[in-house]
Parts: structure tokens; sequence; C-alpha cells
């Protein structure tokens, strides 16, 4: 008995372990719904699904709480992950009304699936910055610092976004960095930093002020060169194009812009 | 079909079979679980197959997914055969805590492990700040793959060899020891014998789970090529950018832990 209920969970946990790998297979997806436009007048009902990316948690669920307390009846429902996890969602036919991504590849990707209904507008900006312990002990100074041995440096992966970004800025910088870990998110690397497993680490502005007094933030020249762009676009399925246009407009709004602003993103030039 | 309590008298032989109604749901099962799996196959990019899984990081991962997993399983064995012993054998106040204890990693998330590890083994942890005052540091090493796949593996071996001893006839072990055997050489040339196959099940099943630990690795040991980026882990980071690769790694590790299933429970039970 106790063999065959260790079998069985051998196998439920090897295949926990295997990770699930999501075929992108095929999506139908219907043609926007031609709904009558309603006035800007009308208030704003039912649901609408906002899928964005992780690192947009707390500014996308701050305007969406004052889209929801200017329409009392509209509920505005957020996915976060991972913007390919999103676009991996979108493809398997997950309802969506509007997509906000952390890089344009993955909205590049989820326009080549015939997700995205008209053209993505870039809304946000992000840069990295070099995290380190609270209070610098190693004094870096720059992403020079960083090639020192003694120092454990984790970095994004570059098959992610930001580990792109790390890349280019090494470049730029002429560093050549040996990172104890390539990680999947950044959200991992700033973890390994808090935690104090890592002496340094490559994230965006926004991560390390989301941080807040765990870690020290060190600015360098080079991260302003390399752009991280977040691109927002109505969705082809949108089942409320009304509403999910309407938290777009929010979010390019002067008032949205400022709530990206203060959590560290930047507002994309021209 | 009736059911065989309604009918119990001696005008038919009592039938001992399993229940027709039972089928369905016992299908259910076995399609809910084997179509994802044998659904990879299809996903496959087979003209690339063989390309994607002789890449220089599915290799390099695939050499360091085995070479970990059997160093895994050899600590398993030497550390949890004795456990095994101990719990099976000895009776001790805390034991069924002990053994609640040494069975909890089968059913913890495996990042839940990852993060225990952490605050055990991690520079400013319980027993790895006093490591790293000695210049000792276990994260981002191929030594924190290994200590976390022991933790999840080491389980199974516990769980199985733990039963196969506690079937084993006393009186036998007790034989050996009033015609002179030392314990250890009871336990070398009596016990041991005796529950091989549930040693060598245990030990294909540490194996197994030490492939396919992902959770606690990545917690734990981060993920660098060719040092902590084992299978798994490669297969969830090429699942950013290439889901061929994906699917491709991800069918050779269902290959690779169906074999080793196989192996151990594919036949049926001997007693």
């Amino acid at each position: 008995m106790i063999r065959t209920l260790t079998a069985l969970l051998a196998v439920c946990l090897l295949l926990a372990g295997c990770g699930q790998s999501s075929s992108g297979g095929s999506s139908s997806v219907s043609p926007a719904s031609t709904t009558q436009a309603s006035s800007t007048q009308t208030p704003l009902t039912g649901t609408v699904n906002v899928f964005a990316a992780a690192s947009l948690t707390k500014t996308f669920t701050e305007l969406g709480d004052r889209l929801m307390a200017e329409h009392p009846d509209l509920d505005v429902q957020f996915v976060f992950a991972g913007s390919s996890d999103l676009v991996a969602q979108l493809q398997a036919g997950a309802p969506g009304d509007v997509f906000a991504s952390a890089d344009e590849r993955n909205m590049t990707k989820a326009t080549d699936a015939n997700l995205v209904a008209g053209e993505p507008t870039p809304f946000v900006t992000n840069h990295l910055t070099i995290v380190v312990a609270p209070g610098n002990p190693h004094g870096v100074a720059s992403l020079a610092d960083l090639a020192n041995p003694d120092l454990k440096v984790v970095v994004c992966a570059p098959q992610v976004p930001c580990g792109g970004a790390t890349q280019q800025v090494a470049e730029l910088a002429g560093v050549t960095l040996t990172p104890v870990s390539e990680e999947n998110s950044v959200s991992s690397v700033l973890t390994k930093v808090t935690a104090g497993e890592a002496d340094a680490g490559l994230v965006y502005r926004t991560d390390a002020k989301g941080a807040g007094d765990k870690v020290s933030a060190v600015d360098f020249p080079e991260a302003d060169q390399v752009t991280n762009v977040y691109p927002i676009a109505l969705l082809v399925g949108a089942q409320n194009p009304e509403a999910a246009q309407a938290f777009i407009d929010l979010v390019l709004s002067s008032e949205g812009q400022q709530v990206m602003r203060e959590a560290g993103f930047n507002t994309p030039q021209g | 079909m009736r059911l065989a309590s309604t009918h119990h008298k001696a005008e038919h032989l009592v039938k001992t079979g399993v229940p027709g109604w039972l089928l369905l749901p016992a299908g259910l099962a076995a399609a809910f679980v084997g179509t994802p799996l044998i659904g990879l196959a299809p996903s496959v990019d087979w003209p690339n197959f063989w390309g994607l899984i002789t890449s220089e990081s599915s290799l390099a991962a695939l050499r360091l997914s085995l070479l970990t997993a059997a160093a895994s399983t050899l600590v398993c064995l030497l550390v949890g055969v004795p456990l095994a012993l101990v719990l099976a054998r000895m009776q001790f106040a805390g034991r069924h805590l002990l053994r609640t204890i040494v069975l909890l990693p089968l059913v913890l998330p495996p990042v839940v492990g990852g993060v225990a590890l952490l605050t055990a083994f991690g520079r400013r942890g319980l027993i790895g700040r006093y490591l790293d005052l000695v210049g000792i540091q276990v994260a981002f090493t191929t030594l924190a793959v290994v200590m976390a796949q022991v933790f999840v593996s080491l389980p199974f071996l516990v769980i199985s060899l733990e039963g196969a001893l506690r079937s084993v006839d006393p009186r036998v072990e007790h034989v050996a020891a009033t015609l002179g055997a030392t314990p250890t050489r009871v336990f070398t040339r009596v016990t041991l014998p005796m529950v091989g196959p549930a040693l060598a099940s245990g030990a294909v099943l540490s194996f197994a789970r030490s492939l396919g630990e992902f959770g606690a690795t990545l917690t734990f040991a981060g993920s660098l090529q060719g040092v902590t980026r084992t299978l798994p882990l490669e297969i969830y980071l090429q699942r950013e950018v290439d889901q061929d690769a994906a699917v491709a790694l991800s069918l050779l590790l269902v290959v690779v832990a169906a074999v080793t299933v196989a192996a151990v429970y594919g036949r049926d039970h001997q007693p």
C-alpha cells in the first residue's frame, strides 16, 4: 500500500518538477465585437480583464481602483504574470481585454498571433539599476565594480528581457560580468539580493524602488542608454472594449503617468 | 450488472473481479494523466529534435542533472538507510515526530523546501552564517543543487525502506544474533539482503525525484549553465525563448522518468 502510494506520489512530483510547457497551438480568436461605442459620459459596467506584466502589479492595481471608483458598476480584474506567460495564456484562449507587456518582444508575439486590435502604444519605459545590500557595504559605484570576482553578482538570463538589457549595458560599459546565477525573472534577482545571498544584482529601477529600504540602488550612466519599453494594447477578443479603452486611456493620461512615475517608471519620449 | 452483495448465495462462485462501473473513473484517471504526457510527442518539432536536445546548453543541463541526481542518490543511500533502520527498529520518544519531519518534503511545495534550505544554509542562515565565517558558501554551487535534491528525495528512500524493514520477520535477525552475529553483521548480511528490492526501488525513486527537482534548486541554488542549471531549470528558461526546445527537453525528461519508474513499478508487485 505504502509502495503504491509512494509510486503515485513519485509520479505526481516528477511531473510537477518537469514544469508545465503549454504549447501555444492554435488559438481561435473572434474578431472584436462591434458593439455600438457608447458615449464617454455613459458609466462603464461589466468586467474588464487586464493582462499585465508582473512589474505593473502595484501601479495598475492603483489605476484600476481609481477607474472603479469613477465607475461603481465596473469591475477591473487583473492577471499579473511574466509577459511571456501572459502571451501563452492569451494564445491558449484566456479571455483578456487589455494586454500590457514588459517588453516589445512579447507584444510582438501577441501581434503576430493576431491577438491585438490596432497598434500597441508604448506607455512607460524602465531602466536597469544596480541593487546592493542596504548601505552598499562593498562600495559599488559603477557597473565596472561588479566585475570584481569577490562579489557575488546575480543577473537575469539573456533569454529574458531584463537579461537582454543587462547584456546591452555591459557591452556599453565594456564590462564582462561573471554572475553566480542567471535568473529567470528580475524578481528572482531582487530576492537573491534582499536575502543576502548575492552581493549585487541588476534589476529595473522600479524593482529597486519597490523593495524600499531592503536594498540600496546604485545608478550608472550606461543604464540610461538602454531603454526597456512597455507597450499596452486592446485585445481582439475584448468582451468589454469600451471599459478596456477607458483603462488604456487612464494609463496614458497625465494622471496615469504620474502614478507610473512615482513607482520609478519613465514616460516614453515622443 | 448486479452488485455482488445482493446475490451472495451459493448459485454462483463468488466473483472477485473489479466492478464494471469502476472502469469509467479508472479510464478517466488514466486518460487525465496520460493525455498530456503522450500529447507532448506530437508537439515536438521532430525534424529538429536531435539538434534541440544536443545543443550545448541542453547537454550541459543533462550532464549536470545526471551527475547531481547520482550524487544525491548516493547521499540518500548513505544517510537514508540508517535513518530507515532507526525508524523501523528502534522505539523511542519522538519517533513519530521524526518520521513526520523526514517525510514532510514529500508533500511540501519544492519552493518551500528551497526557502527552508536558504534559512538554514544561506549566507545569513542558521548554519550558513557559521559556514560563511570559515569561507564556505553553499548557495550558487553544485553542492547546493545536490542538497536541494537530497532534501526532496530522501523521503522516497526512507519510506520504501522502512516499510520493507517492518515486513521482515524479526525472528530471522534474532536467530542470526543468537548464533553470535554482531549487530553490524546482522545488518549487512541478513537485514540488508532481505530488503534488497525495496532498497533498489527506493534508490531509483530518489534518483528520479532528484532528476525532476526544480523549485528548491531554483530558490536555493540559482541557475547557471554547467553549475546549477539542471534540465528542469533549462526547460523553464527555454520556455521564454524557444518553445520547441522546451517541449523537446520536456519529452526527454518524461522518457527518462518513465524508464526509471517503469523499471521499479511497471511490473506487478513481487512479494
